[in-house]
């Protein structure tokens, strides 16, 4: 019985059970007790006293069942496999596995009269539509098949068991109720909990981000010195072979972080005057009519999802730059078509709501005395702006260029298209230079094995992108909210 | 008195008046707000530029080149040895490029057996043909001894060419249709054969090795399916938490805990979740590579902050009387936020989440690290099953090098970003629509 099925009869019991809490509730108010619940609340506390344990003993057991059956697989692999290295067991582990998938499409009559060679199975499943690997041997056949009636039976003792529960659990909820049971108190504390449960998914999600990369890191240290990681200035993974060995390859940081600052650095250096300006005209100068038009048109752009500003400078402002550049030099260009400034320039067309939009809110929380004043004492309009508004705004714009910064560093496919694949380290910003999440995304598709340094790297990469971006935002976040209390 | 006073201003030499920089002062007043509108204007223009150049590269991807050619169901090509009845093999393996190849031989008046001139018809048909006319035969093997109009999709670059984006002045060599092919297109244009149709297949194809049979209809399967759970996981997670937050929780080092954590995971950058998702759902949990489903999951992990805030923002701007009312009446505080509150902030929530799945539906960067660059031409029957997404599969075509591959490829974005503009229409009508100012 699939996990599927089970957890629909599950729901359907505590369905009944609901009802049933209902009428029972309606059938014992006859008028002399005030009852304490409405009867719907009495029904739902029915339904969670059987349905909440049924559906816990259920996720614990299936992901008990799927190690317990894990285990089963590897110990009754024979003992040459099992002799072999960890990554040969786990392999066979595996084939044995996908051959107990496609097992399990054939119909009982096949499985009755099962071959016992894995030649005369292959047509068979191929039939199916199921696509093996050609090197699954013979004695994996009984043991797949093994495996299908283990965790036949464990799928069994678990619907038994979980249907059980909530039938249990339903008829003592059922049995508790009478006029003066606090089911609503009941229901909403149950209630409660859910609610705190969904808000602890941010902490989990940063934990998760935080583990997962960091035992993959701890592997990758174990293999290559994290002094040659972090100091290294050379990048030069070497995409070995399976099996020709020996090929380390280097790991050099230094290129990939240089690269990716001073692109950020080019972006920024376009963002910050363009979104700064716009933002200190559209809160000071522009009627509201010119606002109401320009400031949404000014955030379609943070609406175009990166990689379509990534495709225009792959392919128009790329190659017209690099042809401009020939045009001025005559013959050949001194501008690449994959370039640092490419890439700076476009990232910065992005950044420019970004820094905008955080400057806005800004400038429009310093207090009208302040430019008042000012304008009393005879300044200009921009020498208020100049002299008053914005050294009154720093603090905060300079937590809104943090916060863009982080943008910057952080973003992927505008590099990945026009940025370069190559690790160069170099000043010259016509040149081609590479970032940490263009190597995260090269290193991590096509075809993969999670125990190379190769593989390992992105996240020992991505963890110190991590690290960067959320020290920035620590910092951003907080010299911006330090800056709105200092005006409130 | 003003006449006085004007007389005598006349009649005085005019003092000259204390230079005290105004004139200056006003220059630099009129420069800075002049950089103000530059500002403005280089982000318009930018705006401009690129939707333009997107548009005027792929708005030729709506349209494509047919060729109508009557068909004839050549037993000979077919099935040549007349075991049909027997061996269903044979009519899914036959020569069907073949009977397009002859057909159009015989409509454009061309001797068999000039094999010279035979072998210049060569990519001017597409190989779809293949899956085309089979689709016919397997439908109704009947078909096979009689002749009817079929229409043939045109090879990329004769597409290209009438479409008149292959310079013709180049000379034959250097160009990738030859005289003799434009020679065919131009009869065929003019016979009414050739013509160009709503290209329905840039809609329904899913991945090919050939411009005029790709498409983006696995794409758009594969982002309706992430669309979908990342709505069905995030909306009520990120609501009910929302709720715990800005109803329930106390002033603690817990809750401020779980705010800095929302604030920080909104600025994390999206491949991190990529990462992520790979460590964790794939390596740990074993779910499949490249299904939309752990995309799914991924997105909803990274739109969640983006639905918080918003959320966040609707409940807090629902007014305390609101709330005092509820309680006065003997509602309990779960009543109150259920009955009142929510219904209340369902316009801003609605707002909110539109705008995160936008942004979750035009992301790529974790998708590309879960495996879903994969070159899948059935549709995904299910959300566990290998799929791609819209923008993914314009990244893929960004690293195609034919010309045609562009032209499909900014079609996909013209088809990516009308998506996200109904999406933001959607909030916006919404916001205007429901919007109350208390």
């Amino acid at each position: 019985m699939s996990f599927l099925l089970v957890f629909a009869i599950v729901l359907a019991i505590g369905l009944v059970a609901f009802l049933a809490g209902r009428q029972r509730a309606l059938a014992q108010d006859d008028g002399t007790v005030k009852p304490h619940s409405r009867p719907h609340y009495h029904g739902w506390w029915a339904f969670l006293t059987g349905v909440v344990p049924a559906v816990i003993f259920l996720a614990a057991w299936d992901t008990g069942a799927s190690a317990y059956l894990n285990s089963h697989i590897h110990s009754s692999l024979p003992a040459e496999v099992a002799d072999g290295t960890v990554a040969h067991e786990d392999l066979a582990a595996g084939l044995v596995k996908s051959l107990a998938r496609g097992l399990r499409r054939l119909d009982d009559q096949q499985l009755a009269a099962l071959p016992a060679t894995f030649a005369e199975l292959q047509p068979m499943l191929a039939a199916k539509g199921v696509a093996l690997a050609p090197d699954t041997q013979d004695y994996m056949v009984p043991i797949a098949t093994d495996a299908n009636r283990v965790s036949d039976r464990l799928d069994l003792i678990a619907a038994a068991v979980s249907i059980g529960l909530v039938v249990v659990g339903s008829l003592y909820g059922l049995s508790r109720i009478s006029p003066r049971a606090r089911a609503r108190n009941n229901v909403e504390k149950v209630m409660l909990w859910g609610l705190l449960g969904a808000s602890t998914i941010a902490i989990l999600t940063t934990i998760g981000i935080v583990l997962s990369m960091l035992f993959q890191t701890i592997a990758f240290f174990e293999k290559i010195s994290p002094a040659s990681f972090f100091f290294g200035t050379v990048w030069d993974p070497r995409f070995a072979a399976a099996g020709s060995g020996g090929a380390e390859g280097q790991f050099g940081l230094i290129p990939l972080l240089a690269g990716t600052l001073y692109i950020a650095l080019v972006a920024l250096l376009v963002a910050v005057p363009i979104g700064l300006m716009s933002a200190v005209y559209m809160s000071e100068y522009a009627a509201p009519r010119v606002r109401a038009v320009v400031k949404p048109a000014l955030e379609l752009l943070a609406g175009i999802p990166t990689i379509v500003y990534g495709i225009f400078a792959l392919v128009t402002l790329g190659p017209f730059l690099r042809d401009i550049s020939a045009a001025l030099a005559g013959g050949t260009g001194f501008i690449q078509a994959q370039s640092i400034l490419t890439a700076g320039l476009v990232m910065g067309v992005m950044l420019i709501p970004v820094v905008s939009s955080l400057s806005d809110d800004i400038i429009t929380a310093v207090p009208q005395a302040m430019r008042d004043g000012s304008l009393g004492l005879g300044a200009t309009h921009s020498e208020t702006i100049k002299r008053v508004v914005l050294p009154a705004a720093l603090p905060g714009i300079v937590g809104a260029i943090l916060l863009t910064a982080s943008r910057a560093i952080g973003e992927t496919m505008i590099v990945v298209l026009a940025a370069g694949v190559a690790a160069n380290l170099t000043l010259n910003p016509f040149e081609a230079m590479t970032t940490i999440t263009v190597k995260i995304v090269n290193q991590l598709t096509g075809d993969l094995e999670f125990n190379t340094p190769q593989t390992l790297v992105a996240f020992a990469l991505g963890i110190t992108l991590f690290a960067l971006t959320l020290v920035m935002n620590i910092v951003a976040l907080y010299i911006v909210r330090k800056y709105r209390e200092q005006y409130e | 008195m003003t006449d006085i006073s004007l007389d005598t201003l006349a009649q005085q030499p005019a003092r000259p008046r204390r230079d005290i920089g105004l004139k200056k002062r006003y220059a630099a007043e009129r420069r800075f707000r002049l950089y103000g509108v530059l500002a403005i204007a280089i982000g318009l223009v930018f705006l401009a530029i690129m939707l333009t150049s997107i548009i005027s590269k792929g708005y030729t991807a709506f349209w494509q080149t047919t060729v109508t050619v009557p068909i004839t169901f050549d037993e000979k090509v077919i099935d040549p040895s007349n075991k049909r009845a027997t061996d269903p093999n044979v009519l899914i393996t036959a020569n069907y490029p073949k009977l397009a190849e002859n057909a159009l031989i015989e409509k454009l008046g061309i001797d068999p057996k000039d094999r010279a001139t035979v072998r210049k018809l060569k990519g001017f048909l597409s190989e779809g043909s293949r899956v085309q006319l089979r689709a016919i035969v397997l439908a109704d093997p009947s078909v096979i001894g009689t002749t009817r109009d079929v229409d043939i999709l045109a090879a990329a670059n004769i597409d290209s060419a009438y479409k008149g984006q292959i310079d013709l002045s180049v000379p034959e060599s250097r160009r990738k249709v030859s005289d003799q092919q434009v020679e065919w297109m131009n009869k065929l244009k003019a016979e009414g054969a050739m013509v160009e149709h709503f290209n329905t297949g840039l809609f329904t194809f899913g991945a090919s090795s050939r411009p005029e049979t790709s498409g983006v209809g696995v794409a758009i399967i594969g982002s309706f399916y992430m669309m979908a759970i990342v709505l069905m996981l995030a909306l009520p997670i990120g609501v009910a938490a929302s709720i715990y937050l800005e109803e329930f929780a106390k002033k603690s080092r817990f809750t401020d805990l779980i705010e800095v954590n929302i604030n920080n995971l909104a600025a994390v950058p999206s491949i991190v979740f990529g990462l992520l998702g790979l460590a964790v759902f794939i390596n740990f949990l074993g779910l499949p590579r490249s299904a939309s489903f752990v995309g799914g999951l991924v997105l909803t992990l990274m739109t969640l902050p983006t639905i918080i805030i918003a959320t966040r923002a609707a409940l807090a701007a629902v007014p305390p009387s609101i709330r005092s009312a509820a309680l006065g009446l003997g509602a309990s505080k779960m009543q109150m936020v259920f009955q009142h509150i929510l219904p209340l902030a369902a316009p801003g929530i609605l707002t909110g989440t539109i705008i995160g799945l936008a942004r979750a539906l035009g992301e790529t960067a974790p998708l590309l690290l879960i495996g879903m660059v994969a070159f899948v031409a059935d549709y995904p029957k299910t959300p566990f099953d290998p799929a791609t997404a819209l923008p993914v599969q314009i990244y893929m075509w960004a690293n195609e090098a034919e010309r045609a591959f562009v032209e499909r490829m900014s079609g996909a974005i013209i088809i990516l970003l009308i998506f996200l503009m109904a999406m933001n229409i959607v909030a916006i009508v919404l916001r205007r629509r429901f919007e109350r100012r208390w």
